[in-house]
């Protein structure tokens, strides 16, 4: 299978602190691979350097093709787009405008490609299509999650990259988020997913990384990572053996 | 002080006030988008009005230099980047963009210089001559920068001002000028004789504030703007350029100091140092409506207007003094208020 992502070698550094050391990861075309690992290991500041927020040292490859040196809005443009952690939203704008600006790159499209493409984000998310008049500023932290994720589908991603996209949720929204990330894994979408919630990331993703204090130090089938002893003591706890997650 | 002078003064202020508005939009948009203090939107204002008055004159304007210099300047630097990185594709929009397009309105300007056409010709010149300094500008001094912290812009935009208003002296000379007005009509309402000049500038100012808030609301560029200004990495994440936003910014500013320069040129003298004192009235007024809300703005710079005209007649050798002494309280209140709010705003 091809891969829609490599990474090599990565390194990224705050000053004189190296938060990412060499690390290197694979998201296949169309799967889900996550990493998971605790607070600070350097989860955001991978992604982060995936879409050129950030200074790095090492390879990018997106769809076989080298990154290095591209703004992040040409990576955007290619296909690639990261559904931050902080949500990131325009909190002074409707969730229309929010929406309509997530396919800034894709302009050119035409108004009827746009107003459908927003149909299809509504169809998925009904909490959005009853508050497109609202601002993003007055919306519950369940429905700026999925304006969020709303917002980077109307970029149409061909790599969606997720931080920590159940932090902060309440349980049954988790779910609905973890529906919907399965269900986008069947148009074809291929997902680096980044989570403290190991259990549910490792539900979903076909690959896992676990990352500690900048380094990769386990990977493998997420099956596999699931049932290994040194991953339930870290991230699932013992619960993992007795009751599903909620 | 009987009614009369008291709604002349009125008057007076309330002209005033309405370019100072003007500017304080520009000098909050450039802000909120780029972070950039804007300084230098004043030599906007001085360029565009002496470069009215002297093709009125039948005149060459020195502006068409600056341009055709700043285009030069600006190709230069983007030819370097797109030779380093072997861009060879763009080249022809480089040179079409920084040199063709410069190089078109000159020749235009001193062909129609001599020639005397009519005003609503001359504006236009003026306009295509000054409103593409923005964009130059932005790619020459800022645009190097953009992840500079806001005091290093603020150092380059001093920077940029005394260059400009260097090179306005050395192409407007030190003379003073000044333009014929739109339109001479006189109006009596009750007492008071109202200047259809005056008229003119409220009028236009209201049209321009329209058209710009229709910009921002309705089309995806304004969207844009307005998305940077309010969140930087969401903008950079929905694959917004930050030199798009930089070039449109930078644009609409020249263009506001631009249209404030014509409006301006028949009420006032101006020298080519003057436009400095207008934009830093705009700042006052931005100041006063709290540096954050576009409204508040121009009402802050209706009060700078108002303040103004009073205390020029009051006391006249302390209109300046008073004008920005006001600024001290305001940002003291404004430091006491502020505080760090954590979600969405950097």
């Amino acid at each position: 299978m091809s891969a829609a992502l490599e990474v090599e070698g990565l390194s990224v550094a705050y000053g004189k602190v190296e938060a990412l050391h060499r690390a290197s990861l694979r998201v296949p075309e169309g799967s889900i691979v996550t990493v998971i690992g605790p607070n600070g290991a350097g989860k955001t500041t991978l992604l982060g350097a995936i879409m050129g927020l950030l200074a790095s040292r090492g390879t990018l490859r997106y769809a076989g093709a080298a990154l290095e040196g591209l703004p992040t809005e040409d990576r955007v443009a290619r296909g690639m787009c990261l559904v931050p952690e902080r949500r990131e939203l325009f909190a002074g704008m409707s969730v229309e405008d929010n929406l309509l600006l997530g396919a800034f790159h894709r302009r050119g499209a035409g108004a009827r490609a746009l107003a459908a493409d927003m149909t299809e984000v509504y169809g998925r998310f009904p909490r959005l299509a009853e508050r497109t008049r609202q601002l993003a500023a007055t919306l519950s932290g369940g429905e700026r999650q999925m304006l969020a994720l709303g917002r980077a589908l109307m970029a149409k991603p061909r790599l969606l990259l997720l931080d920590e996209p159940s932090l902060g949720l309440a349980p049954r929204v988790v779910r609905e988020i973890f529906r919907i990330i399965a269900d986008l894994k069947r148009t074809g979408v291929s997902m680096l997913l980044v989570e403290q919630n190991a259990r549910a990331a490792l539900q979903v993703a076909d690959y896992g990384y676990v990352l500690e204090i900048g380094d990769i130090v386990m990977e493998g089938p997420a099956a596999g990572l699931a049932g290994h002893p040194r991953v339930i003591e870290t991230y699932l706890g013992l619960s993992a053996k007795t009751s599903q997650p909620d | 002080m009987n009614e009369d002078i008291f709604l002349w003064l009125i008057q007076d202020g309330v002209t005033n006030g309405a370019i100072y508005a003007l500017l304080a939009l520009a000098l909050l948009l450039v802000f909120a988008v780029t972070r950039v203090i804007f300084v230098p939107q004043g030599e906007f204002i001085t360029f565009s009005a002496l470069s009215l008055a002297l093709l009125e004159a039948g005149r060459t304007p020195g502006t068409l230099y600056i341009l055709v210099i700043g285009g030069l300047a600006a190709a230069a630097m983007e030819a370097f980047v797109a030779l380093r990185e072997r861009a060879w594709r763009r080249l022809p929009r480089i040179a079409a963009l920084y040199v063709l397009l410069p190089v078109a309105v000159a020749v235009l300007v001193a062909w129609a210089a001599p020639r005397k056409f009519d005003q609503w010709i001359q504006v236009l010149l003026v306009l295509a001559m000054v409103v593409p300094l923005g964009p130059i500008l932005y790619r020459i001094a800022y645009q190097p920068l953009a992840n500079a912290s806001v005091l290093v812009l603020f150092i380059v935009s001093m920077a940029v001002h005394y260059v400009l208003t260097g090179l306005s002296l050395v192409f407007f000379g030190s003379e003073g000028l000044r333009s014929r007005p739109f339109w001479d009509a006189k109006f009596r309402l009750g007492v008071l004789e109202v200047s259809a000049q005056s008229i003119c500038v409220v009028v236009a100012s209201l049209v321009l504030i329209l058209i710009l808030w229709f910009l921002f609301e309705h089309s995806i560029y304004g969207k844009a703007l307005r998305a940077t200004a309010m969140n930087r990495v969401g903008a950079r994440l929905v694959g917004i350029p930050t030199v798009l936003t930089g070039h449109l910014s930078f644009l609409l500013a020249a263009l506001i100091g631009a249209v404030s320069g014509i409006l301006i040129a028949p009420i006032t003298t101006l020298y080519y140092d003057t436009g400095f004192l207008f934009g830093l009235k705009g700042f006052v007024g931005a100041i006063l409506g709290g540096m954050g809300s576009y409204p508040l703005a121009a009402l802050g710079s209706i009060a700078v207007g108002l303040l103004e005209s009073f205390s020029s007649f009051w006391a006249s050798a302390f209109k300046e003094v008073i004008v920005f002494t006001l600024i001290i309280p305001m940002l003291a209140w404004l430091s006491l208020r502020s505080r760090h709010v954590e979600e969405d705003e950097e």
